[in-house]
C-alpha cells in the first residue's frame, strides 16, 4: 500500500482553480519532495492532505483512507507542519509539547512523546520559557519537534526548514532523515532545491496547479543534463 | 499632502461593510425600539382610562362626577366592583376608583374623604407605570379642586383637612396577585433590582463570554495555530465545545468581577424597601433551578452564535468588531425590559424579544415571581433550541473549508451538511 495516493485531484477556491487534475503516489518510508513556484497549488495540496480543504474533485488517500470521509483516521497517523505555523504564546515550549502529547497518549507514553519533542527541539532550558519569547529559529525548531515527536506515519512538511540559519536548517535535515530511518514517511515542500535535492527519494514539479514532472533527483537531473534540481526547476517551470 | 494620504489610508482601513453595517443595523434596530416603547407623550397628553364607581349621595357626589367626567375616560361608571374591575381590565383601564358613601360625609365630619383605588398594573416596566402616575396625578388635582370648593364654601373644618380633603387607600392587581395598600409605582421600585440588575448582569455576560470566544478564534488565527488544532486526532466537536466551554468560563469569572462592582454601586442607590415576602413576590428552589437553566441555556446560545462569528474572524483586530452584533442583541433585549413588560409590548416587540436569546433569563426572574412559567419554560425550549442549531451550525463550519479559507460552496456544503446530519443520527 502506498503512503499516498492522489488521483485526479482538483481543489477549486469558487471559480478559482488552485489545483487542476494532479495525481501521483508516495510510497511508504520515503522522503517525497512536492516543489514549484509560489501559487503554483503546492499549500492546497498538503492542506488537502492534512484533512484541512475538502478536495473539488478527484481521489486522495493517506495509507488506504480517504480523506473525505475518513478524515479522522487520518488525523490519528499524520503530523502537518504549516510553513508559516505558531504555537500557543501563552505556553511555555514543554507546556505547548505537553498539550499536543495529551491528543496521542497518556502517561508514560505522554512522558515519552514529550521527551522526544524536547530532543527534537533542542531548545536547552529555553523550553522552560514563554513561546511568546522565542526566535523564529527557535520557534521552528520547537514545531519540528512537535511535529516529528509523535512518530506520525505520515509528516507532511510545509517549508520545514524556512527562516531557519544554515546550522539549524541542517539539523532540521538531519533530524527529518532520522525520522524516516525509524519508519516515517515523509511528504515536504521548499523552495530551497539543495534541500530537496539533499532530502528527497523522489520528487513531483508543480506548476499552475499541475504536476509537470517527476522522479527521482538522480533521474531528473540526467534527463534534463542539469547540474542539479535548482537547474532542473528553471528548465521545467520556465 | 502626506498627512491626506495617511488619513485616505486609516479611513479606507477602518470604514468596511464589516465596520459600518453593524451600525446601520443597530440604529435601525434601536429606532424601531423607540417606537415600541415610545408614546410616553400621547400617554401623558391623554385622557386616562379609568372606572368610576360613585357611592356618594352627599354634597359632593356632583363634583366628583363632573370632575371625572370632565377629565378622565370612563371605562365603566356603575356600581359593582367586580364588573367594575373586569371592564377596566378588557378595556385596557388604569384603575377602578370607588367613591364609598360617606365620602363627603366624612369630610363634612372633619374626617378625610377616602378613594378607594384599585390599579390595574399591566408590566412593571420603568414606563409601564407612566399611566398610573397620570391617574395619581388627577387624584391630586381632585384633591386640590376639592380644597378650592372647601375654602370657597367657607366649610367649617380643621385647616389641614380642607387643604387635603382626599386620601387614597389603594390596592393593585397585577399579574393576578393583589397587593393591597401598594402603588404601582412601589411595585415598579419594588422590581427595579430585577428591571435594571439582571438585564445588566446577563448583558455583561454574553459580552465578556462572547468576546472571549471570537478573541480566541482571531488569536488562533493571527497565531497560526488553528491549522495545527484542526489536525490533531479530535473531534472537532469538541473543539468548538472546548472553546464554548472555556470562553464560558472565563466570561463568568469577569463578569463576576465586573459585577461585584457593579453591585457595590447600585447598593449605594435606594430602591423601595417594600416586604417582597410579604406579598408573595419571592422565589423558591424550583424557580431557581428554572432561572438557572434559562442563564445556562442563554450563555451556551450566546458563545455558538459568538463561535460561529468568530469563524469569520481573520485576526485579533477584526475579532473586536464581530463582537459588535453580539452586544447589540444584549443590550436590546436589557433596555426593552428596564422600560416595559413583555405583556406590554405590542405584537412585533414580543416577537423580537422572544427571539433573541438573551431576553429569556433577563425576563425570568420576575415571569416566576408572578407564576408566569409558560414564557420561562417556552423560552429555555427555544433557547436549547437555538443553541443545537447554533452549534450544529458551528460544528459544520469546523469540518469545512470555510474555517480556513472564508469561502463556502452554499449549495453543495448545505447538502453535505444534510447528508452528514442524517448519517450523524443513524
Amino acid at each position: 500500500m502506498n503512503a499516498i495516493e492522489i488521483t485526479d485531484l482538483v481543489k477549486k477556491y469558487g471559480i478559482f482553480p488552485a489545483v487542476k487534475g494532479i495525481s501521483f503516489q508516495v510510497k511508504q518510508n520515503e522522503i517525497f519532495g512536492l516543489i514549484g513556484p509560489n501559487a503554483a497549488g503546492k499549500t492546497t495540496t498538503l492542506r488537502i492532505l492534512a484533512t484541512l480543504l475538502q478536495p473539488t474533485q478527484g481521489s486522495v488517500t493517506v495509507f488506504g483512507f480517504d480523506v473525505t470521509n475518513e478524515s479522522s483516521r487520518i488525523r490519528e497517523i499524520i503530523s502537518y507542519l504549516p510553513e508559516d505555523a505558531g504555537a500557543y504564546k501563552n505556553l511555555t515550549g514543554l507546556e505547548y509539547l505537553e498539550f499536543i502529547a495529551h491528543f496521542f497518549g497518556q502517561g508514560k507514553k505522554k512522558d515519552a512523546i514529550v521527551k522526544k519533542g524536547e530532543q527534537i527541539a533542542d531548545l536547552n532550558d529555553r523550553i522552560h520559557t514563554k513561546v511568546d519569547t522565542y526566535s523564529k529559529g527557535m520557534m521552528r525548531r520547537l514545531l519540528v519537534g512537535r511535529a516529528l515527536m509523535i512518530d506520525p506515519k505520515l509528516a507532511i512538511l510545509d517549508e520545514p526548514t524556512s527562516g531557519l540559519d544554515v546550522r539549524n536548517a541542517q539539523e532540521i535535515r538531519h533530524i527529518i532523515k532520522h525520522s524516516v530511518s525509524q519508519g516515517a514517511t515523509v511528504l515536504l515542500s521548499s523552495h530551497n532545491m539543495l534541500e530537496v535535492e539533499f532530502l528527497c527519494d523522489r520528487i513531483a514539479l508543480i506548476n499552475n496547479g499541475y504536476i509537470v514532472e517527476g522522479g527521482s533527483p538522480s533521474e531528473l537531473k540526467e534527463k534534463y543534463g542539469a547540474k542539479n534540481i535548482e537547474d532542473v526547476f528553471t528548465q521545467v517551470v520556465k | 499632502m502626506s498627512l491626506g494620504i495617511i488619513i485616505k489610508k486609516e479611513i479606507k482601513e477602518l470604514l468596511t461593510p464589516g465596520t459600518i453595517l453593524p451600525v446601520v443595523v443597530l440604529s435601525i434596530v434601536f429606532g424601531s425600539m423607540g417606537n415600541m416603547i415610545g408614546g410616553i407623550e400621547e400617554d401623558l397628553g391623554e385622557k386616562p382610562l379609568i372606572g368610576l364607581i360613585n357611592r356618594d349621595t352627599g354634597r359632593y357626589t356632583s363634583f366628583i362626577t363632573l370632575f371625572f367626567n370632565e377629565r378622565a375616560t370612563l371605562v365603566y361608571n356603575g356600581t359593582d366592583n367586580d364588573t367594575g374591575l373586569s371592564q377596566v381590565e378588557e378595556k385596557g383601564g388604569v384603575a377602578l376608583l370607588i367613591i364609598p358613601s360617606n365620602f363627603s360625609a366624612n369630610i363634612l365630619k372633619n374626617t378625610s374623604g377616602v378613594v378607594e383605588v384599585h390599579w390595574v398594573m399591566e408590566g412593571a416596566g420603568i414606563m409601564d407605570s407612566i399611566s398610573s402616575g397620570v391617574v395619581d396625578t388627577l387624584i391630586s388635582d381632585m384633591n386640590y379642586h376639592l380644597s378650592r370648593l372647601l375654602i370657597e364654601e367657607n366649610v367649617q373644618i380643621n385647616s389641614s383637612l380642607i387643604l387635603n380633603p382626599v386620601s387614597k387607600n389603594q390596592t393593585t392587581v397585577f399579574k393576578g396577585k393583589e397587593l393591597p395598600g401598594v402603588s404601582p409605582g412601589a411595585i415598579s421600585s419594588m422590581l427595579s433590582s430585577q428591571s435594571i440588575m439582571v438585564p445588566i448582569v446577563i448583558m455583561m455576560i454574553i459580552i465578556m463570554a462572547g468576546g472571549t470566544v471570537i478573541s480566541s478564534m482571531g488569536l488562533e488565527k493571527e497565531n497560526k495555530t488553528l491549522e495545527t488544532l484542526l489536525t490533531l486526532p479530535v473531534k472537532r466537536a469538541w473543539i468548538v465545545a472546548g472553546k464554548i466551554a472555556g470562553s464560558a468560563i472565563v466570561g463568568l469569572i469577569m463578569a463576576i468581577i465586573y459585577m461585584i462592582g457593579f453591585g457595590y454601586y447600585m447598593q449605594s442607590l435606594t430602591f423601595s424597601e417594600l416586604d417582597m415576602q410579604k406579598y408573595g413576590l419571592t422565589l423558591g428552589w424550583g424557580d431557581y433551578v428554572l432561572v438557572g437553566l434559562s442563564l445556562f441555556m442563554t450563555i451556551l446560545a450566546g458563545l455558538s452564535l459568538c463561535m460561529i462569528l468568530g469563524t469569520f474572524a481573520k485576526n485579533y483586530k477584526s475579532a473586536q468588531t464581530l463582537t459588535f452584533p453580539i452586544t447589540g442583541l444584549a443590550i436590546i433585549p436589557m433596555f426593552l425590559i428596564m422600560f416595559k413588560d413583555f405583556e406590554t409590548l405590542p405584537l412585533i416587540g414580543q416577537i423580537v424579544l422572544f427571539m433573541i436569546p438573551f431576553s429569556h433569563p433577563m425576563m425570568s426572574m420576575r415571569s416566576l415571581m408572578f407564576d408566569d412559567y409558560l414564557l420561562v419554560i417556552g423560552g429555555i425550549v427555544y433557547v436549547a433550541l437555538f443553541t443545537i442549531i447554533a452549534i450544529a451550525i458551528a460544528v459544520y463550519i469546523f469540518k469545512t473549508d470555510r474555517i480556513l479559507t472564508g469561502r463556502m460552496k452554499h449549495k453543495k456544503d448545505l447538502k453535505t451538511f444534510f447528508t452528514r446530519i442524517k448519517a450523524y443520527r443513524r
